[in-house]
């Protein structure tokens, strides 16, 4: 898929996110929006072995959301990938519905692990690359943090886990938007130098200046794995991406929009 | 009698398992020497993985090597049920992960540690999570017997263990979810779980000497409980006692109280640990000052009779 139709893509799932969280008349539409460039890069580019119609092959990579309220950007990529249909989004966050408020690996295809408890995910991919290695497989295994996330002590485990056993076949792409829910990092809880932390942790980094850039983010994903060492992609990103209203705003961390809104937003994401 | 510690049975079942299932690996947190997963990581060090001080950390690393077609087994004291209880609901419990944990140093025969590492509520915390398979395995024996089912079961499964070396009886059948007829009697039934057979067997020589006919009957599995027996007897003696080393909430006595709820009229009493935390002292010493041993509890049984 060319650079061209990889934006389009990036564009219709910036689009499945206002439908399905006005839909839902919930969700969290802006750190979904900050995120579409990671995730339909690995989806339609990057990751190996995956395969709608057999989700469930073992030699796959795997891909963990461990910011799992994004949720919606998820859902728009899997649906664009051709795991499910489209009619999905009318269950979104509803009763019997296969796309639950988080990701729910046993109820929606193309799911690798149930997420939502911050900090959880990217200690499940640490033990999913261990797991991987430890069977012989070939595969890598990617997965996305919030900053906010990293607040969770769990992160910090989870990546002194991931240099101690060397998973070079590990990425840990984090989404730098700058806001949590109650404000914006350095209100709620500094996360002092990032990138030093994750660096004296014994991360590999890469850091992308634009994270909703997708050459930029192709040439992350595609850069060699440094033998020994875990991966981590810092990207800079911005909370609420793509829609005017919600761009850099704290208060569309999880507020659905309204029709008019909805809209609007629409319209914007026209090709 | 021979006596062994049942996290000691636990180490030597890893190892037997280890040597038929290539699948199984071994997780800890810093503390292979006490809850004896050092023999596994003698047999196969390649199969066992520190995680460090990180108990949380350590379930949901097993959650997703488990999704690689192994099956973890997690090993650090059952205090730190709570302090990992996140990641065991969410990470593991949630998505029907094949994890298997096995907790030891459970309850007040901890001893010396203290209150703050005597765990009284994890049997609690295991019921309530749907899915969950718990064991609470009375003898070195059983305990054998619970680590084999556990790797044969596909789903979370929790293993409770005791750091206080206890009698070893003889083995019996085992069958998950089913409990075990020690002894019939007609005057009340004793039902206990884990290592406090040993003071329920000493309770029930207490009434044979004033002349009662006490029941027993054993409860390797906590869930799925085995509500049937446990109704049974309650209806055949008409008075129950529940002994366990464990909080009166949440425990046996309230999988026993679920199985006879509404069933019908019995004389019901719980034993074991009244609602507090425990504290330093020697075990034997503990069970007397919270009312546990094996002559407290027929004592106590004979006066409500």
């Amino acid at each position: 898929m060319n650079l061209q139709e990889l934006q389009d893509v990036c564009r219709r799932v910036r689009q499945d996110i206002i439908i399905m969280t006005n839909h839902a008349g919930a969700g969290h539409p802006g750190g979904s929006l900050s995120l579409v460039e990671t995730l339909v890069g690995l989806y339609f580019d990057t990751m190996q072995g995956i395969d709608p119609k057999d989700d469930k092959n073992p030699d796959r990579d795997r891909f963990v959301l461990s910011k799992g309220h994004a949720a919606p950007a998820l859902y728009g990529t899997l649906c664009e990938r051709g795991y499910f249909d489209r009619e999905e989004f009318q269950h979104f966050r509803q009763l019997h519905g296969i796309l639950q408020g988080h990701p729910d690996v046993k109820k929606c295809p193309g799911v690798d692990a149930s997420t939502g408890s911050l900090g959880q995910g990217i200690s499940i991919a640490v033990g999913m690359a261990l797991g991987a290695r430890h069977q012989g497989k070939k595969l890598h295994v990617y997965t996305a943090i919030g900053d906010g996330e990293c607040d969770e002590g769990m992160v910090w485990e989870a990546s002194m886990a991931a240099a101690h056993y060397k998973l070079d076949n590990l990425t840990v792409i984090l989404d730098y938007n700058g806001m949590q829910i109650d404000g914006t990092n350095s209100e709620v809880m500094s996360l002092g130098n990032i990138r030093a932390k994750f660096e004296a942790f014994g991360y590999d980094i890469i850091e992308v200046a634009d994270g909703n850039d997708m050459t930029q983010v192709l040439e992350a994903l595609h850069a060699p794995a440094c033998p020994g060492k875990p991966r981590l992609l810092l990207m800079h990103t911005l909370k609420g991406k793509g829609v005017s209203f919600m761009e850099g705003q704290v208060g569309w961390h999880g507020k659905a929009p309204n029709a008019e809104q909805t809209a609007q937003a629409l319209k914007e994401l026209e090709g | 009698m021979e006596k062994k510690a049942v996290r000691v049975a636990y180490g030597e079942a890893l190892v037997r398992l280890g040597a038929k299932n290539d699948k199984v690996v071994v997780l800890d947190a810093d503390l292979a020497q006490a809850t004896m997963t050092k023999d596994f990581k003698a047999a196969y060090p390649d199969r066992f993985y520190d995680c460090g001080i990180a108990e949380a950390d350590m379930v949901d690393i097993a959650a997703g090597m488990s999704t690689m077609g192994l099956i973890p087994f997690c090993s650090t004291f059952a205090v730190f049920a709570g302090r990992s209880y996140d990641q065991i609901r969410n990470g593991v419990c949630y998505p029907h992960f094949n994890v298997k944990f096995g907790f030891s140093h459970a309850g007040i025969t901890l001893g010396e540690d203290g209150g703050s590492h005597q765990a009284i509520e994890d049997l609690a915390l295991m019921r309530v999570l749907p899915g969950m398979t718990v064991f609470a395995p009375s003898d070195a024996n059983e305990c054998y017997q619970c680590v084999e089912a556990a790797a044969k079961i596909d789903g979370p499964v929790y293993i409770r263990t005791a750091r206080l070396p206890s009698p070893i009886y003889d083995e019996r059948p085992f069958e998950v979810g089913k409990g075990q007829v020690l002894r019939d009697g007609k005057d009340c039934v004793i039902m206990t779980c884990g290592i406090m057979l040993e003071h329920a067997l000493e309770a029930v020589e207490v009434l044979k000497a004033q002349g009662k006919d006490p029941a027993l009957l054993n409860f390797h599995t906590l869930k799925p409980f085995d509500d049937a027996l446990a109704l049974a007897y309650a209806q055949k003696t008409g008075n129950v006692f529940t002994v366990e080393e464990h909080s009166v909430i949440g425990g046996l006595g309230d999988a026993v109280a679920a199985a006879l709820c509404g069933k019908g009229c019995f004389s019901f009493e719980k034993i074991g640990i009244n609602d507090i935390f425990g504290q330093s002292g020697k075990p034997a010493d503990l069970l007397v000052e919270y009312g546990l041993s094996g002559k407290q509890i027929g004592e106590r049984i004979l006066a409500r009779l």
